[in-house]
Protein backbone atom coordinates (compact mmCIF):
# COMPACT_ATOMS: atom_id res chain seq x y z
CA UNK A 1 0.00 0.00 0.00
CA UNK A 2 1.40 3.37 -1.00
CA UNK A 3 1.08 6.39 1.20
CA UNK A 4 -1.80 8.13 -0.65
CA UNK A 5 -3.91 5.04 -0.17
CA UNK A 6 -3.61 5.10 3.59
CA UNK A 7 -6.77 6.71 5.03
CA UNK A 8 -6.52 9.96 6.98
CA UNK A 9 -7.18 8.26 10.29
CA UNK A 10 -3.81 6.54 10.15
CA UNK A 11 -1.69 9.57 9.29
CA UNK A 12 -1.19 13.06 10.67
CA UNK A 13 -3.45 15.20 8.45
CA UNK A 14 -6.73 14.85 6.60
CA UNK A 15 -6.09 13.75 3.02
CA UNK A 16 -8.90 15.89 1.64
CA UNK A 17 -9.00 19.49 2.84
CA UNK A 18 -12.45 21.11 3.13
CA UNK A 19 -13.61 23.40 0.33
CA UNK A 20 -12.40 26.99 0.44
CA UNK A 21 -14.39 29.76 2.11
CA UNK A 22 -15.12 31.30 -1.26
CA UNK A 23 -16.45 28.08 -2.68
CA UNK A 24 -18.66 27.46 0.34
CA UNK A 25 -19.97 31.04 0.41
CA UNK A 26 -20.87 30.76 -3.27
CA UNK A 27 -22.75 27.51 -2.74
CA UNK A 28 -24.37 27.87 0.71
CA UNK A 29 -26.57 30.85 1.69
CA UNK A 30 -25.11 32.40 4.83
CA UNK A 31 -22.12 30.07 5.10
CA UNK A 32 -19.94 31.14 8.01
CA UNK A 33 -22.11 33.95 9.40
CA UNK A 34 -21.84 32.27 12.81
CA UNK A 35 -18.23 31.24 12.29
CA UNK A 36 -16.90 32.64 15.54
CA UNK A 37 -17.68 30.08 18.28
CA UNK A 38 -17.56 32.81 20.90
CA UNK A 39 -20.28 34.75 19.10
CA UNK A 40 -23.06 32.19 19.15
CA UNK A 41 -26.22 32.58 21.26
CA UNK A 42 -25.51 29.60 23.48
CA UNK A 43 -21.88 30.45 24.20
CA UNK A 44 -20.86 30.47 26.94
CA UNK A 45 -23.23 27.93 28.41
CA UNK A 46 -23.82 30.06 31.49
CA UNK A 47 -24.75 33.64 30.68
CA UNK A 48 -26.30 36.34 32.81
CA UNK A 49 -29.08 37.95 30.75
CA UNK A 50 -29.49 41.64 31.55
CA UNK A 51 -33.27 41.46 31.58
CA UNK A 52 -35.38 38.33 31.43
CA UNK A 53 -38.62 40.26 31.93
CA UNK A 54 -38.96 38.97 35.50
CA UNK A 55 -39.82 41.69 38.00
CA UNK A 56 -39.57 39.54 41.13
CA UNK A 57 -36.83 37.74 43.05
CA UNK A 58 -39.09 34.82 43.78
CA UNK A 59 -42.43 34.58 41.98
CA UNK A 60 -45.69 35.03 43.79
CA UNK A 61 -47.14 31.64 44.67
CA UNK A 62 -50.02 30.26 42.62
CA UNK A 63 -52.92 29.10 44.84
CA UNK A 64 -52.84 25.34 45.44
CA UNK A 65 -56.37 24.03 44.91
CA UNK A 66 -55.51 20.48 45.98
CA UNK A 67 -52.40 19.02 47.61
CA UNK A 68 -50.26 19.22 44.48
CA UNK A 69 -48.16 16.11 43.93
CA UNK A 70 -44.49 16.95 43.59
CA UNK A 71 -41.07 15.39 43.34
CA UNK A 72 -39.49 14.78 46.73
CA UNK A 73 -36.30 16.19 45.24
CA UNK A 74 -37.99 19.60 45.32
CA UNK A 75 -37.94 21.59 48.55
CA UNK A 76 -41.62 22.45 48.04
CA UNK A 77 -44.30 22.77 45.40
CA UNK A 78 -42.94 25.21 42.83
CA UNK A 79 -44.56 28.64 42.86
CA UNK A 80 -46.16 28.02 39.47
CA UNK A 81 -47.48 24.69 38.23
CA UNK A 82 -49.92 23.09 35.83
CA UNK A 83 -53.44 22.39 36.99
CA UNK A 84 -54.54 20.12 34.17
CA UNK A 85 -55.96 16.69 35.01
CA UNK A 86 -55.72 16.47 38.82
CA UNK A 87 -55.04 12.92 40.05
CA UNK A 88 -58.21 10.90 40.62
CA UNK A 89 -59.29 7.37 41.46
CA UNK A 90 -56.93 4.41 41.49
CA UNK A 91 -54.56 5.91 38.93
CA UNK A 92 -54.38 9.06 41.02
CA UNK A 93 -53.52 7.04 44.12
CA UNK A 94 -50.74 5.25 42.26
CA UNK A 95 -49.35 8.53 40.96
CA UNK A 96 -49.50 10.22 44.36
CA UNK A 97 -47.67 7.26 45.90
CA UNK A 98 -45.00 7.36 43.16
CA UNK A 99 -44.35 11.03 43.88
CA UNK A 100 -44.52 10.77 47.65
CA UNK A 101 -42.37 7.66 48.06
CA UNK A 102 -39.70 7.58 45.34
CA UNK A 103 -37.32 10.21 44.02
CA UNK A 104 -36.72 10.75 40.31
CA UNK A 105 -33.54 8.72 40.72
CA UNK A 106 -35.49 5.54 41.46
CA UNK A 107 -36.78 3.40 38.62
CA UNK A 108 -39.80 2.52 40.77
CA UNK A 109 -40.93 6.13 40.55
CA UNK A 110 -41.17 6.04 36.77
CA UNK A 111 -42.53 2.51 36.49
CA UNK A 112 -45.31 3.34 38.94
CA UNK A 113 -46.18 6.40 36.87
CA UNK A 114 -46.36 4.22 33.77
CA UNK A 115 -48.63 1.78 35.66
CA UNK A 116 -50.76 4.77 36.67
CA UNK A 117 -50.99 5.80 33.02
CA UNK A 118 -52.26 2.39 31.97
CA UNK A 119 -54.78 2.20 34.82
CA UNK A 120 -55.95 5.69 33.87
CA UNK A 121 -56.34 4.67 30.23
CA UNK A 122 -58.28 1.50 31.02
CA UNK A 123 -60.53 3.23 33.53
CA UNK A 124 -61.23 6.09 31.14
CA UNK A 125 -62.03 3.73 28.30
CA UNK A 126 -64.45 1.78 30.46
CA UNK A 127 -66.07 4.94 31.81
CA UNK A 128 -66.48 6.25 28.27
CA UNK A 129 -68.83 3.35 27.50
CA UNK A 130 -71.26 4.79 30.02
CA UNK A 131 -71.35 8.13 28.18
CA UNK A 132 -72.87 9.38 24.95
CA UNK A 133 -69.39 9.48 23.43
CA UNK A 134 -67.67 6.12 23.98
CA UNK A 135 -64.09 5.71 22.79
CA UNK A 136 -63.96 4.84 19.12
CA UNK A 137 -60.74 3.12 18.07
CA UNK A 138 -61.34 3.93 14.41
CA UNK A 139 -61.72 7.68 14.67
CA UNK A 140 -59.34 8.11 17.61
CA UNK A 141 -56.43 6.29 16.00
CA UNK A 142 -56.84 8.16 12.70
CA UNK A 143 -56.42 4.83 10.98
CA UNK A 144 -58.72 5.83 8.12
CA UNK A 145 -55.87 7.93 6.79
CA UNK A 146 -54.25 4.64 5.80
CA UNK A 147 -56.76 4.67 2.93
CA UNK A 148 -56.82 8.39 2.19
CA UNK A 149 -53.13 9.19 2.61
CA UNK A 150 -51.48 6.31 0.79
CA UNK A 151 -50.75 3.88 3.60
CA UNK A 152 -49.30 1.21 1.33
CA UNK A 153 -47.67 3.56 -1.16
CA UNK A 154 -45.99 5.55 1.58
CA UNK A 155 -44.41 2.49 3.15
CA UNK A 156 -43.09 0.88 -0.01
CA UNK A 157 -39.41 -0.06 0.45
CA UNK A 158 -39.19 1.27 3.98
CA UNK A 159 -37.47 -0.85 6.62
CA UNK A 160 -39.67 0.48 9.41
CA UNK A 161 -42.75 -1.06 7.78
CA UNK A 162 -41.64 -4.31 9.45
CA UNK A 163 -42.67 -3.11 12.86
CA UNK A 164 -45.65 -0.99 11.82
CA UNK A 165 -47.62 -4.22 11.63
CA UNK A 166 -47.22 -4.48 15.40
CA UNK A 167 -49.01 -1.21 16.08
CA UNK A 168 -52.49 -2.78 15.97
CA UNK A 169 -51.23 -5.41 18.42
CA UNK A 170 -49.95 -2.72 20.76
CA UNK A 171 -53.25 -0.85 20.57
CA UNK A 172 -55.71 -3.74 20.54
CA UNK A 173 -53.69 -6.44 22.30
CA UNK A 174 -54.51 -5.41 25.88
CA UNK A 175 -58.21 -5.22 24.98
CA UNK A 176 -58.21 -8.66 23.42
CA UNK A 177 -56.35 -10.06 26.41
CA UNK A 178 -58.73 -8.29 28.78
CA UNK A 179 -61.78 -9.58 26.94
CA UNK A 180 -60.38 -13.11 26.94
CA UNK A 181 -59.64 -12.92 30.66
CA UNK A 182 -63.13 -11.58 31.35
CA UNK A 183 -64.68 -14.36 29.28
CA UNK A 184 -62.69 -17.04 31.08
CA UNK A 185 -63.53 -15.50 34.44
CA UNK A 186 -67.24 -15.26 33.76
CA UNK A 187 -67.31 -18.81 32.38
CA UNK A 188 -65.55 -20.11 35.46
CA UNK A 189 -67.98 -18.35 37.73
CA UNK A 190 -70.92 -19.67 35.76
CA UNK A 191 -69.60 -23.24 35.98
CA UNK A 192 -68.98 -22.87 39.69
CA UNK A 193 -72.51 -21.61 40.17
CA UNK A 194 -73.96 -24.61 38.29
CA UNK A 195 -72.16 -27.13 40.48
CA UNK B 1 -63.32 25.66 23.42
CA UNK B 2 -62.20 22.80 21.19
CA UNK B 3 -59.03 20.99 22.17
CA UNK B 4 -57.11 17.88 21.29
CA UNK B 5 -57.22 15.36 24.14
CA UNK B 6 -55.22 12.19 24.79
CA UNK B 7 -57.31 9.03 25.24
CA UNK B 8 -54.51 6.48 25.68
CA UNK B 9 -51.61 5.22 23.55
CA UNK B 10 -52.25 5.87 19.84
CA UNK B 11 -55.66 7.39 20.58
CA UNK B 12 -56.66 11.05 20.61
CA UNK B 13 -59.75 13.05 19.83
CA UNK B 14 -61.09 16.61 19.92
CA UNK B 15 -63.34 17.55 22.83
CA UNK B 16 -64.99 20.61 24.30
CA UNK B 17 -63.04 21.89 27.30
CA UNK B 18 -63.34 24.99 29.46
CA UNK B 19 -61.26 27.97 28.37
CA UNK B 20 -58.34 27.96 30.83
CA UNK B 21 -58.54 30.59 33.58
CA UNK B 22 -55.84 32.91 34.89
CA UNK B 23 -54.20 30.94 37.73
CA UNK B 24 -51.38 33.34 38.62
CA UNK B 25 -51.03 37.12 38.36
CA UNK B 26 -48.40 36.81 35.62
CA UNK B 27 -50.45 34.44 33.46
CA UNK B 28 -51.87 35.27 30.06
CA UNK B 29 -54.54 33.42 28.12
CA UNK B 30 -53.62 33.14 24.46
CA UNK B 31 -56.03 32.34 21.64
CA UNK B 32 -54.09 29.95 19.44
CA UNK B 33 -53.98 30.87 15.76
CA UNK B 34 -51.49 28.25 14.58
CA UNK B 35 -49.92 25.19 16.19
CA UNK B 36 -47.68 22.35 15.09
CA UNK B 37 -47.17 18.72 15.99
CA UNK B 38 -43.61 18.04 17.11
CA UNK B 39 -41.78 14.74 16.67
CA UNK B 40 -41.52 14.61 20.45
CA UNK B 41 -45.32 14.75 20.71
CA UNK B 42 -45.22 11.28 19.23
CA UNK B 43 -43.49 10.00 22.38
CA UNK B 44 -46.58 11.06 24.31
CA UNK B 45 -48.91 9.74 21.64
CA UNK B 46 -47.22 6.33 21.78
CA UNK B 47 -47.51 6.19 25.57
CA UNK B 48 -43.78 6.40 26.22
CA UNK B 49 -43.70 9.38 28.58
CA UNK B 50 -44.55 8.62 32.22
CA UNK B 51 -47.48 10.50 33.76
CA UNK B 52 -49.30 11.33 30.56
CA UNK B 53 -52.86 11.62 31.81
CA UNK B 54 -56.07 10.91 29.98
CA UNK B 55 -57.58 14.23 28.94
CA UNK B 56 -54.22 15.93 28.51
CA UNK B 57 -53.94 18.41 25.64
CA UNK B 58 -50.62 18.22 23.81
CA UNK B 59 -48.88 20.96 21.88
CA UNK B 60 -45.77 22.99 22.72
CA UNK B 61 -45.36 24.71 19.33
CA UNK B 62 -47.95 27.45 18.93
CA UNK B 63 -48.52 31.13 18.26
CA UNK B 64 -51.58 33.22 18.97
CA UNK B 65 -53.23 36.39 20.17
CA UNK B 66 -53.29 37.52 23.78
CA UNK B 67 -56.87 37.27 24.97
CA UNK B 68 -56.50 38.03 28.68
CA UNK B 69 -53.67 39.02 31.03
CA UNK B 70 -53.16 38.63 34.78
CA UNK B 71 -52.89 41.55 37.16
CA UNK B 72 -49.08 41.71 37.24
CA UNK B 73 -48.42 41.43 33.49
CA UNK B 74 -46.55 44.50 32.23
CA UNK B 75 -45.02 43.55 28.88
CA UNK B 76 -48.01 42.18 26.96
CA UNK B 77 -51.40 43.60 26.11
CA UNK B 78 -54.65 42.06 24.98
CA UNK B 79 -54.57 41.77 21.21
CA UNK B 80 -50.79 41.26 20.89
CA UNK B 81 -49.74 38.59 18.37
CA UNK B 82 -47.24 36.44 20.19
CA UNK B 83 -44.95 33.49 19.66
CA UNK B 84 -44.45 31.38 22.77
CA UNK B 85 -41.29 29.36 23.46
CA UNK B 86 -41.99 25.74 24.30
CA UNK B 87 -40.21 26.28 27.61
CA UNK B 88 -42.20 27.64 30.54
CA UNK B 89 -39.72 29.60 32.67
CA UNK B 90 -39.74 32.14 35.49
CA UNK B 91 -36.75 34.28 34.48
CA UNK B 92 -35.53 34.57 38.06
CA UNK B 93 -34.37 31.22 39.50
CA UNK B 94 -30.69 30.18 39.70
CA UNK B 95 -30.92 28.53 36.29
CA UNK B 96 -32.89 31.22 34.44
CA UNK B 97 -30.54 33.86 35.87
CA UNK B 98 -27.76 32.05 33.98
CA UNK B 99 -29.65 31.71 30.72
CA UNK B 100 -30.67 28.09 31.21
CA UNK B 101 -34.33 28.80 30.52
CA UNK B 102 -35.13 25.20 29.66
CA UNK B 103 -33.91 24.15 33.12
CA UNK B 104 -36.10 26.52 35.16
CA UNK B 105 -36.62 25.34 38.75
CA UNK B 106 -39.80 27.28 39.54
CA UNK B 107 -42.33 25.84 37.12
CA UNK B 108 -42.33 22.06 37.36
CA UNK B 109 -43.20 20.52 40.72
CA UNK B 110 -43.27 17.02 39.23
CA UNK B 111 -39.57 16.78 38.42
CA UNK B 112 -36.33 18.59 39.10
CA UNK B 113 -34.54 17.15 36.08
CA UNK B 114 -36.65 18.94 33.50
CA UNK B 115 -38.24 22.36 33.35
CA UNK B 116 -41.77 23.22 32.32
CA UNK B 117 -43.11 22.43 28.85
CA UNK B 118 -46.56 23.09 27.45
CA UNK B 119 -48.65 20.01 26.79
CA UNK B 120 -45.93 17.53 27.55
CA UNK B 121 -47.33 15.34 30.35
CA UNK B 122 -47.17 15.93 34.09
CA UNK B 123 -43.51 14.97 34.04
CA UNK B 124 -42.91 18.47 32.67
CA UNK B 125 -45.34 20.25 34.96
CA UNK B 126 -48.88 19.29 34.03
CA UNK B 127 -49.69 22.21 31.74
CA UNK B 128 -52.20 21.72 28.94
CA UNK B 129 -50.78 22.59 25.54
CA UNK B 130 -51.54 24.58 22.45
CA UNK B 131 -53.23 22.09 20.14
CA UNK B 132 -56.43 23.78 21.16
CA UNK B 133 -58.19 27.10 20.74
CA UNK B 134 -56.90 28.64 23.98
CA UNK B 135 -53.93 28.03 26.23
CA UNK B 136 -52.72 29.30 29.58
CA UNK B 137 -49.29 30.94 29.26
CA UNK B 138 -47.53 31.34 32.63
CA UNK B 139 -44.94 34.09 33.13
CA UNK B 140 -46.29 36.18 30.30
CA UNK B 141 -43.68 38.87 30.99
CA UNK B 142 -40.84 36.38 30.49
CA UNK B 143 -41.56 33.87 27.73
CA UNK B 144 -43.71 35.21 24.87
CA UNK B 145 -42.49 37.72 22.29
CA UNK B 146 -44.55 39.83 19.89
CA UNK B 147 -44.22 38.44 16.37
CA UNK B 148 -42.33 40.88 14.14
CA UNK B 149 -44.50 42.28 11.35
CA UNK B 150 -42.24 40.88 8.65
CA UNK B 151 -42.27 37.32 9.99
CA UNK B 152 -44.44 34.65 8.37
CA UNK B 153 -46.73 32.85 10.83
CA UNK B 154 -45.36 29.47 9.78
CA UNK B 155 -41.78 30.58 10.47
CA UNK B 156 -42.92 31.97 13.81
CA UNK B 157 -44.56 28.74 14.95
CA UNK B 158 -41.53 26.70 13.92
CA UNK B 159 -39.22 29.02 15.82
CA UNK B 160 -41.02 28.11 19.06
CA UNK B 161 -39.25 24.74 19.06
CA UNK B 162 -38.22 22.73 16.00
CA UNK B 163 -36.15 25.38 14.24
CA UNK B 164 -34.67 26.73 17.47
CA UNK B 165 -33.74 23.22 18.51
CA UNK B 166 -31.98 22.53 15.21
CA UNK B 167 -29.98 25.74 15.54
CA UNK B 168 -29.17 24.97 19.17
CA UNK B 169 -28.09 21.44 18.22
CA UNK B 170 -25.52 22.80 15.80
CA UNK B 171 -24.18 25.10 18.52
CA UNK B 172 -23.85 22.22 20.96
CA UNK B 173 -21.66 20.51 18.35
CA UNK B 174 -19.03 23.24 18.83
CA UNK B 175 -18.45 23.20 15.09
CA UNK B 176 -15.09 24.56 13.93
CA UNK B 177 -14.37 25.80 10.42
CA UNK B 178 -14.02 22.96 7.95
CA UNK B 179 -15.51 20.28 10.23
CA UNK B 180 -17.38 17.34 8.81
CA UNK B 181 -20.79 17.29 10.48
CA UNK B 182 -23.14 14.32 10.35
CA UNK B 183 -26.77 14.98 11.21
CA UNK B 184 -28.78 11.93 12.19
CA UNK B 185 -32.40 12.43 11.19
CA UNK B 186 -33.79 14.56 8.37
CA UNK B 187 -36.89 15.59 10.28
CA UNK B 188 -37.66 19.22 11.11
CA UNK B 189 -34.93 19.51 13.76
CA UNK B 190 -32.31 17.75 11.65
CA UNK B 191 -33.03 19.88 8.60
CA UNK B 192 -32.44 23.11 10.51
CA UNK B 193 -29.44 21.60 12.29
CA UNK B 194 -27.93 20.88 8.86
CA UNK B 195 -28.65 24.42 7.64
CA UNK B 196 -27.20 25.84 10.84
CA UNK B 197 -24.04 23.74 10.62
CA UNK B 198 -23.13 25.62 7.46
CA UNK B 199 -23.67 28.96 9.20
CA UNK B 200 -21.13 27.85 11.81
CA UNK B 201 -18.52 27.01 9.20
CA UNK B 202 -18.90 23.30 8.49
CA UNK B 203 -16.89 22.12 5.51
CA UNK B 204 -19.14 19.18 4.84
CA UNK B 205 -22.64 18.28 6.06
CA UNK B 206 -24.02 14.75 5.70
CA UNK B 207 -27.61 13.95 6.69
CA UNK B 208 -28.64 10.35 7.40
CA UNK B 209 -32.21 9.08 7.30
CA UNK B 210 -34.14 6.48 5.35
CA UNK B 211 -37.22 8.36 4.19
CA UNK B 212 -36.74 9.55 0.63
CA UNK B 213 -38.79 12.73 0.86
CA UNK B 214 -36.80 13.82 3.90
CA UNK B 215 -33.47 13.08 2.29
CA UNK B 216 -34.58 15.06 -0.74
CA UNK B 217 -35.50 17.95 1.55
CA UNK B 218 -32.05 17.73 3.17
CA UNK B 219 -30.48 18.11 -0.25
CA UNK B 220 -32.65 20.99 -1.43
CA UNK B 221 -33.33 22.91 1.77
CA UNK B 222 -30.06 22.26 3.60
CA UNK B 223 -27.64 21.70 0.68
CA UNK B 224 -26.41 18.56 2.42
CA UNK B 225 -25.06 15.26 1.18
CA UNK B 226 -27.37 12.43 2.18
CA UNK B 227 -27.11 8.77 3.08
CA UNK B 228 -30.05 6.37 3.17
CA UNK B 229 -29.24 3.90 5.93
CA UNK B 230 -31.55 1.31 4.40
CA UNK B 231 -29.06 1.03 1.53
CA UNK B 232 -26.18 -0.05 3.76
CA UNK B 233 -25.64 -3.18 5.74
CA UNK B 234 -24.03 -1.10 8.49
CA UNK B 235 -24.37 2.66 8.39
CA UNK B 236 -21.59 3.17 10.93
CA UNK B 237 -19.09 1.53 8.56
CA UNK B 238 -20.32 3.82 5.79
CA UNK B 239 -19.88 6.85 8.05
CA UNK B 240 -16.27 5.77 8.58
CA UNK B 241 -15.72 5.25 4.84
CA UNK B 242 -17.21 8.65 4.07
CA UNK B 243 -14.82 10.33 6.49
CA UNK B 244 -11.64 8.52 5.45
CA UNK B 245 -11.98 6.25 8.49
CA UNK B 246 -11.71 9.12 10.94
CA UNK B 247 -15.37 9.43 11.79
CA UNK B 248 -17.23 12.72 11.71
CA UNK B 249 -15.84 15.62 13.71
CA UNK B 250 -19.33 16.33 15.00
CA UNK B 251 -22.49 14.22 15.05
CA UNK B 252 -25.81 15.87 15.80
CA UNK B 253 -28.41 13.40 17.05
CA UNK B 254 -31.75 14.85 15.92
CA UNK B 255 -33.91 11.74 16.20
CA UNK B 256 -34.61 10.80 19.81
CA UNK B 257 -36.49 7.95 21.40
CA UNK B 258 -38.40 6.66 18.36
CA UNK B 259 -35.31 5.95 16.26
CA UNK B 260 -35.58 3.29 13.60
CA UNK B 261 -32.73 1.29 12.12
CA UNK B 262 -32.51 -1.44 14.75
CA UNK B 263 -35.49 -3.75 15.17
CA UNK B 264 -34.49 -4.94 18.64
CA UNK B 265 -34.24 -1.36 19.93
CA UNK B 266 -37.55 -0.48 18.28
CA UNK B 267 -39.34 -3.47 19.84
CA UNK B 268 -37.88 -3.12 23.33
CA UNK B 269 -38.35 0.65 23.29
CA UNK B 270 -41.27 2.34 21.54
CA UNK B 271 -43.33 -0.80 21.02
CA UNK B 272 -43.16 -2.72 24.29
CA UNK B 273 -41.68 -0.08 26.63
CA UNK B 274 -39.02 -2.34 28.16
CA UNK B 275 -36.65 0.60 27.94
CA UNK B 276 -37.30 4.32 27.70
CA UNK B 277 -37.15 4.31 23.93
CA UNK B 278 -34.89 3.29 21.09
CA UNK B 279 -31.28 4.39 21.51
CA UNK B 280 -30.30 3.51 17.94
CA UNK B 281 -29.49 7.04 16.79
CA UNK B 282 -27.60 7.79 19.98
CA UNK B 283 -25.48 4.67 19.53
CA UNK B 284 -24.83 5.47 15.87
CA UNK B 285 -23.71 8.93 16.95
CA UNK B 286 -21.27 7.48 19.49
CA UNK B 287 -19.96 4.95 16.97
CA UNK B 288 -19.85 7.31 13.99
CA UNK B 289 -18.11 10.32 15.49
CA UNK B 290 -14.32 10.41 15.50
CA UNK B 291 -12.29 9.88 18.64
CA UNK B 292 -12.12 13.17 20.53
CA UNK B 293 -15.15 14.42 18.61
CA UNK B 294 -18.40 15.91 19.82
CA UNK B 295 -21.86 14.39 19.93
CA UNK B 296 -24.69 16.88 20.22
CA UNK B 297 -27.97 15.39 21.39
CA UNK B 298 -31.19 17.28 20.78
CA UNK B 299 -33.40 14.28 20.11
CA UNK B 300 -35.85 13.90 22.99
CA UNK B 301 -35.67 11.01 25.45
CA UNK B 302 -37.83 10.17 28.44
CA UNK B 303 -36.62 9.65 32.00
CA UNK B 304 -36.53 5.84 31.91
CA UNK B 305 -33.09 4.27 31.24
CA UNK B 306 -31.97 3.37 27.73
CA UNK B 307 -29.46 0.85 26.35
CA UNK B 308 -26.71 3.30 25.43
CA UNK B 309 -23.12 2.36 24.55
CA UNK B 310 -21.55 4.55 27.17
CA UNK B 311 -18.31 2.57 27.29
CA UNK B 312 -17.45 3.49 23.72
CA UNK B 313 -18.17 7.13 24.45
CA UNK B 314 -15.64 6.95 27.27
CA UNK B 315 -13.07 5.01 25.30
CA UNK B 316 -13.28 7.46 22.39
CA UNK B 317 -12.85 10.50 24.59
CA UNK B 318 -16.04 12.06 23.33
CA UNK B 319 -17.62 15.29 24.35
CA UNK B 320 -21.33 14.70 24.82
CA UNK B 321 -23.40 17.88 24.85
CA UNK B 322 -27.15 18.10 25.22
CA UNK B 323 -30.07 20.01 26.66
CA UNK B 324 -33.60 20.99 25.98
CA UNK B 325 -33.30 24.18 23.97
CA UNK B 326 -33.47 27.48 25.82
CA UNK B 327 -35.55 28.83 22.96
CA UNK B 328 -35.75 32.51 23.73
CA UNK B 329 -31.97 32.74 23.96
CA UNK B 330 -31.76 31.70 20.29
CA UNK B 331 -34.34 34.11 18.96
CA UNK B 332 -32.58 37.44 18.34
CA UNK B 333 -29.92 35.81 16.16
CA UNK B 334 -32.36 33.41 14.54
CA UNK B 335 -34.69 36.26 13.62
CA UNK B 336 -31.78 37.77 11.65
CA UNK B 337 -31.07 34.47 9.95
CA UNK B 338 -34.71 33.96 8.97
CA UNK B 339 -35.03 37.52 7.72
CA UNK B 340 -31.86 37.14 5.64
CA UNK B 341 -32.99 33.81 4.23
CA UNK B 342 -30.14 31.88 5.81
CA UNK B 343 -32.60 29.74 7.71
CA UNK B 344 -35.87 28.78 6.04
CA UNK B 345 -37.99 26.92 8.60
CA UNK B 346 -41.31 26.99 6.75
CA UNK B 347 -39.76 25.16 3.79
CA UNK B 348 -40.19 21.98 5.84
CA UNK B 349 -43.96 22.27 6.24
CA UNK B 350 -45.75 19.59 4.26
CA UNK B 351 -49.21 19.30 5.83
CA UNK B 352 -51.80 21.59 7.38
CA UNK B 353 -54.65 19.92 9.30
CA UNK B 354 -57.75 21.47 10.88
CA UNK B 355 -57.82 20.81 14.63
CA UNK B 356 -60.93 18.67 14.12
CA UNK B 357 -58.83 16.24 12.04
CA UNK B 358 -56.01 15.93 14.53
CA UNK B 359 -56.34 12.16 15.01
CA UNK B 360 -55.61 11.79 11.30
CA UNK B 361 -52.74 14.27 11.59
CA UNK B 362 -51.08 12.26 14.35
CA UNK B 363 -51.43 8.99 12.49
CA UNK B 364 -50.06 10.45 9.25
CA UNK B 365 -47.11 12.03 11.08
CA UNK B 366 -46.44 8.97 13.23
CA UNK B 367 -46.50 6.49 10.35
CA UNK B 368 -44.78 9.00 8.01
CA UNK B 369 -47.52 8.68 5.41
CA UNK B 370 -47.96 10.89 2.38
CA UNK B 371 -44.45 12.36 2.59
CA UNK B 372 -45.23 14.06 5.89
CA UNK B 373 -42.30 15.99 7.34
CA UNK B 374 -43.95 18.72 9.41
CA UNK B 375 -47.69 18.99 10.08
CA UNK B 376 -49.31 22.20 11.27
CA UNK B 377 -52.61 22.42 13.12
CA UNK B 378 -55.18 25.12 12.34
CA UNK B 379 -57.37 25.59 15.45
CA UNK B 380 -60.15 27.52 13.74
CA UNK B 381 -60.30 25.83 10.35
CA UNK B 382 -63.48 23.97 9.52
Amino acid sequence: MTDPEIPSAYVRDKRTPPPSREELRARIPGWGVDLDPADRPSYPKLQYPADTGAHWDFPERQPEKWPREHSIEHAFVTPVFGTAQPPRGLSGAIRRYAYARFSEGRLAHWLLLIVGDRVDAWGSHLRSFATLRPDDPVTETGVRSEFTRGGLRSRRGRSDARHHALDPVVVAGPWVAGAAAAYVGVRSLARAARR
Amino acid sequence: MRAMVYRGPYKIRVEDKDVPPIEHPNDAIVRVTLAAICGSDLHLYHGMMPDTRIGHTFGHEFIGIVEQVGSSVQNLQVGDRVMVPFNIFCGSCWFCARGLYSNCHNVNPNATAVGGIYGYSHTTGGYDGGQSQYVRVPFADVGPVRIPDWMHDEDAVLLTDAAATGYFGAQLGEIAEGDTVVVLGAGPVGLVAAQSSWLMGAGRVIVIDHLQERLEKARTMAHAETLDYDEYDDIVVEMKKQTDHLGADVVIEAVGAEADGNLAQQLTGPKFKLQGGSATALNWAIDGVRKGGTVSVVGAYGPIPNAVKFGDALNKGLTLRMNQTPVKRQWPRMFEHVRNGHLTPRAMVTHRFPLEHIAEAYHVFSAKLDGCIKPLVLPDAA
